[in-house]
């Protein structure tokens, strides 16, 4: 047994279902912003505000931008610790990451709750 | 009248710690009866013949011990199962890759064999002995078929990326291929220990399917899908 302490959750199943469950949630997501584009005839400004208006949207983007901070931090970290393999460099890295993530979070509940 | 000769070209790696400050390919020309195949190890050892100073491991010259892994030509084999004339010149060949290199084709394994070690590759059954022997099923023993055969050559383990950067947290294809050989086997009791000590996010899931252990496995087995397993069933337990 690995003890990890700065992976999503410290449990190879459940990180690797964390990874999953989220990547169908982005691929549902994509398919149905997709769907919008394509059976829009004309996408305007108003078109927009009245689709992220509706409360499901909002709730789902909510949903797609907490999957993408999910799946990026499970991707991310692994691929910080296959290639950087001195502590503190890689530690930094993380947490540089996770900040970055969290902010995106942040701003992706403002940004959609404003509208 | 002569018979007819044909030359085959070596590029073989090259290091001696105690001598070389770093590693060179030497070249090599083999010249070998025009008519005649043979395989690979043959030839390396009619190579050492001209250079004894040339060091590399075998012994059963049979495809079973697994000593003589190496790169061949880019992609993990065994020299004794792989017949020379399949082989594009100038044959290329290095240590297995990721492991630390004694001399010349000669690894150090001990960080493949450590990871074997963490997965107690023995049967592991606490109940009383039987007065003869641990009966299977037909249906329970087949389930071993494709498991049991891994010669430990480490051919897999060492062209998998994934163990190249982790080869002290990942246990590795040819080690899962053996810990999932014991889960399966309705002979062992040990099997929610054997799935617990696997589900840290390296042991197991480190692997990310990339699959150069199937391409390369001289036995032709099926490491990946082994590991799919024990994913299923550390799922299936709810680890």
């Amino acid at each position: 047994m690995v003890r990890s302490a700065t992976s999503l959750t410290g449990n190879g199943v459940r990180d690797w279902l964390w990874q999953r469950v989220s990547a169908v949630i982005l691929a549902l997501y994509t398919v149905f912003i997709l769907g919008f584009i394509w059976s829009t005839p004309q996408l305007d400004y108003v078109v927009w505000f009245q689709f992220f208006h509706h409360i499901g949207v909002k709730l789902f983007s909510i949903l797609a931008a907490f999957s993408l901070l999910v799946h990026a931090w499970v991707g991310m970290w692994t691929i910080l610790t296959d290639y950087v393999k001195p502590a503190c460099v890689r530690l930094t890295l993380e947490m540089l990451v996770m900040i970055a993530l969290f902010v995106y979070f942040v701003a992706a509940i403002v940004i959609v709750w404003s509208v | 009248m002569s018979e007819a000769m044909q030359s085959v070209k070596f590029k073989i790696y090259r290091f001696n710690p105690e001598v070389d400050a770093k590693p060179y390919m030497q070249e090599y020309e083999l010249n070998i009866p025009a008519n005649q195949d043979m395989m690979l190890l043959e030839a390396i050892l009619r190579i050492k013949a001209m250079d004894d100073s040339l060091a590399f491991r075998r012994s059963c010259r049979e495809g079973v011990c697994g000593s003589d892994g190496m790169n061949i030509n880019g992609r993990n084999g065994l020299a004794c199962v792989t017949l020379l004339s399949s082989l594009k010149q100038p044959i290329e060949l290095r240590p297995l890759p990721g492991l630390p290199v004694i001399r010349d084709l000669i690894v150090d394994m001990t960080a493949f064999f450590k990871q074997y070690e963490k997965i107690k590759p023995y049967l592991i059954n606490n109940e009383p002995l039987p007065t003869k022997e641990r009966l299977q099923s037909p249906a329970e023993r087949k389930k071993l078929d494709g498991l049991y055969e891994c010669i430990l050559c480490a051919c897999c383990s060492t062209s998998c990326p994934s163990f190249w950067w982790n080869p002290d947290k990942f246990v590795g294809p040819a080690g899962l291929l053996q810990a999932y050989r014991f889960i399966a086997d309705s002979r062992d009791t040990a099997t929610a220990e054997r799935l617990e000590a696997l589900t840290d996010p390296f042991s197991v899931f480190r692997c990310r399917g990339v699959m150069n252990c199937v391409e390369v496995c001289p036995k032709g087995l099926n490491p990946t899908r082994a590991i799919g397993h024990i994913r299923s069933e550390l799922l299936a337990e709810g680890n």
